[in-house]
């Protein structure tokens, strides 16, 4: 019934915000637009194809890693995050409202070709729960964990596994950063021990053994393991729910470009990180979900013009992934190609006389093919 | 008195350039017609045709068949045509046994020449006593003939008449020629010799061919099409535009953003739509083949501005073919030449 009122009240404000564009169309074009509505819990189909806007402090607060990288850039010029409410985003919402979450976890694949939103779909989502309350276990993007890594250590705790001092501990950092008060709150169910001299006790909170992955950057990865396997197995017992979001989620099943001491390629069972990561990404917890992306653009070995599921997990992956529910993002339709001119246009993005036009906006549209990204480097030198 | 007994070889040289073109007699030209009808019914009876009815486009079939070339040069090329195409004419000796030149003007040096200036003087004498002559009669205006169909048609070129007369004629001559034929057509009675003039006259083609272009078309569901075809380098494009669209294009049955990632492509397709401002009102399905990126891009934007022809009224034609939409870009591989490295580019000159 909230929600109904909830409702009712967005729809009678935006009804009012329409209203008065339609009163004062020159000064006031913003309300077209834009929505009012920060929460993305009330996002409904009203609002689809508008942009709504996220305080900085929050932004700073749910996403220190997770933004691409255009985008953070666009909220430096622009002194404001507007995300963009679409389709795709409105049908995952709706899923996780009216999940079960008794049951084991529900698998989404966000899928869809280079540039049409499906990282930022992904950062809607997360704010979403993060307003919600939920944990947030976001990784920005799985790729950078199986390439470029330059230094691979042997884990102490697996002769065959190597671990990734690095990325473990920049992972760590984010994740304190956007998990507060929930490391205080969670306590460690059994003993571990960090090498010979170091261990962290039964029932301390979970944040010490994040402190100790970052001050002791050999163990981070296992710190980072000791993490995970908690929060899954805390989950289970309902004080709070948790959101695994994997950007580039192929990444965990393909190849990598790392190569052992011996020159011989590692696979990506071999690595702590994603030997972890895999055991998160199955769906034998409950009371949480799994969103995950899939990504071309940091993939490796793999054709530029693959987009599926099929194509860009492989075989291994699909099984592994294998009751999941796709989620396709298509380009811009024509209205949400409008709010997204209007809103350039509205910040003065769009410098060039011609770009005013409504020819120029049908250039535009031809030009980038109402793909997001391609609109984006085009509006950048107009 | 001295003389010289031996020469140099230098002096017993023959001049070869000075004697002219050779010269073939009668006879020889003769026997090579018959050579030539012999051996059209040898060919003919080697490709097992008729020797009655074989004609000379047979020949060339046949002969290009038995001695098959690469040359580039056609003309290089085996040939097998009448004598009287292969000898180029020539003056027959124009005086008899006993040194007496047949014609009267021989002594003139240009025979020909000037017998031909006489007859047409003669026409036109003619031309004028039978206007005199009409004038008596009826006293009425000698009808006035509508213009002989002067845009269609020239004068014989200098080398033509040339050819015609089989002696040089200096450009002062033929300058005379065609001025004594201007003022005999000019005379309002030329009519009656009209078939001595056309002697003189030549057809010349229309150059300027209006392009025609084609109506809409109609398909199933009722939307109007039409097609283009283009091409730049050595991309082959042809283009279906349907009217009542949403401004897709699909190439090879690839959307444009997969096919042409850079943007000066898509820049070049979308020009044609954007110079009439018929961005988003058309669809198009494209099939494009050889050359790069950018020559597939401009052989498709050549296609698709020839298909809109069909949809835009004669003035904006006019504009887009000012705007260079409709013109073929001759550019093409300048070819590599011996002795340097590229088409421009030498070898590095050493000195040493």
């Amino acid at each position: 019934q909230l929600d109904r009122g909830c409702a009712l009240h967005t729809a009678a404000r935006d009804g009012l915000s329409s209203v008065s564009s339609q009163d004062v169309p020159a000064e006031r074009p913003r309300a077209v637009f834009h929505t009012s509505e920060s929460d993305p819990a009330k996002h409904t189909e009203q609002h689809e194809g508008r942009l709504y806007n996220i305080p900085l402090e929050e932004v700073k607060a749910v996403f220190p890693h997770g933004l691409p990288h255009r985008f953070q850039q666009q909220i430096q010029t622009f002194n404001e995050a507007r995300v963009m409410v679409r389709k795709p985003a409105l049908e995952l919402l709706a899923y996780l409202k009216g999940s079960n979450f008794a049951h084991p976890a529900v698998r989404y694949v966000i899928y869809g070709e280079r540039g049409t939103g499906k990282t930022m779909t992904l950062c809607h989502v997360v704010h979403y729960c993060s307003r919600q309350g939920w944990l947030v276990l976001h990784i920005p993007d799985a790729h950078l964990w199986v390439k470029n890594c330059k230094e691979l250590l042997q884990s102490s705790y697996n002769k065959d596994r190597l671990d990734q001092p690095l990325q473990a501990s920049v992972w760590l950092k984010n994740f304190k950063a956007s998990n507060e008060r929930f490391l205080q709150e969670i306590k460690t169910q059994k003993k571990y021990m960090w090498g010979k001299r170091e261990s962290t006790e039964e029932g301390r909170p979970l944040r010490e053994v994040v402190e100790q992955g970052l001050a002791r950057v050999r163990s981070a990865s296992d710190a980072v393991g000791v993490v995970l396997r908690e929060i899954k197995q805390q989950s289970h017992r309902g004080s709070f729910r948790l959101l695994v979001a994997v950007d580039g989620v192929n990444a965990l099943w393909g190849r990598t470009t790392l190569r052992k001491e011996d020159k011989s390629p590692v696979s990506p069972e071999e690595l702590t990180l994603v030997h972890n990561l895999r055991k998160m990404v199955r769906n034998d917890w409950s009371g949480g979900a799994i969103v995950t992306t899939l990504s071309q653009t940091g993939s490796l070995f793999k054709p530029s013009s693959a987009y599926t599921p099929q194509e860009l997990l492989g075989k291994e992956g699909f099984d592994a992934l294998d009751p999941f529910v796709p989620i396709p993002v298509p380009n811009y339709s024509p209205r949400e190609f409008e709010s997204c001119y209007g809103y350039y246009l509205e910040r003065k993005w769009l410098q060039h006389e011609k770009a005013h036009t409504e020819d120029g906006k049908a250039e535009l549209q031809f030009l980038s093919g109402s793909n997001p990204r391609q609109l984006d480097r085009l509006a950048g030198p107009l | 008195t001295l003389r010289l007994i031996c020469t140099t070889t230098a002096v017993q040289r023959k001049n070869v350039g000075a004697s002219g073109p050779e010269k073939y007699t009668e006879a020889f030209i003769k026997k090579q017609i018959e050579e030539f009808n012999l051996g059209k019914r040898h060919l003919a009876n080697m490709m097992g045709e008729d020797p009655e009815t074989f004609t000379q486009e047979d020949i060339d079939r046949a002969i290009a068949y038995l001695f098959p070339s690469g040359l580039f040069d056609k003309q290089a090329r085996p040939l097998m045509k009448h004598p009287t195409e292969v000898f180029p004419e020539q003056r027959k000796i124009q005086w008899g046994e006993d040194g007496r030149p047949f014609h009267f003007l021989f002594y003139t040096g240009k025979q020909s020449y000037y017998s031909l200036m006489h007859e047409t003087y003669e026409k036109l004498l003619t031309v004028q006593k039978h206007q005199d002559q009409l004038i008596a009669q009826d006293s009425s205006i000698p009808l006035q003939k509508e213009k002989r169909n002067l845009a269609g048609s020239r004068w014989l070129t200098k080398i033509e008449l040339e050819e015609m007369l089989l002696e040089k004629v200096s450009d002062d001559d033929y300058s005379r020629f065609i001025q004594l034929l201007q003022k005999l057509v000019a005379l309002p009675c030329a009519d009656i010799e009209e078939k001595y003039i056309q002697k003189f006259s030549k057809e010349v083609p229309v150059q300027l061919q209006k392009v025609v272009i084609e109506p809409l078309q109609y398909d199933e569901r009722g939307v109007a099409f039409s097609t283009g075809e283009g091409q730049r380098k050595t991309a082959r494009a042809t283009a279906v535009v349907y009217d009542n669209g949403t401004g897709k294009i699909t190439v090879n049955g690839i959307d444009i953003l997969h096919y042409f990632p850079v943007l000066q492509d898509r820049e070049q397709l979308l020009f044609p739509f954007q110079f009439l401002g018929r961005i988003g009102k058309h669809d198009m399905v494209c099939t494009v083949s050889g050359g790069g990126r950018s020559a597939q891009a401009g052989a498709i934007r050549l296609a698709s501005a020839k298909a809109l022809r069909s949809f835009v009224t004669e003035k904006e034609v006019e504009f887009m073919r000012q705007a260079g939409l409709l013109t073929v870009d001759p550019r093409v591989k300048e070819r590599k030449k011996p002795g340097q490295e590229g088409p421009r580019r030498k070898f590095t000159w050493k000195k040493r």
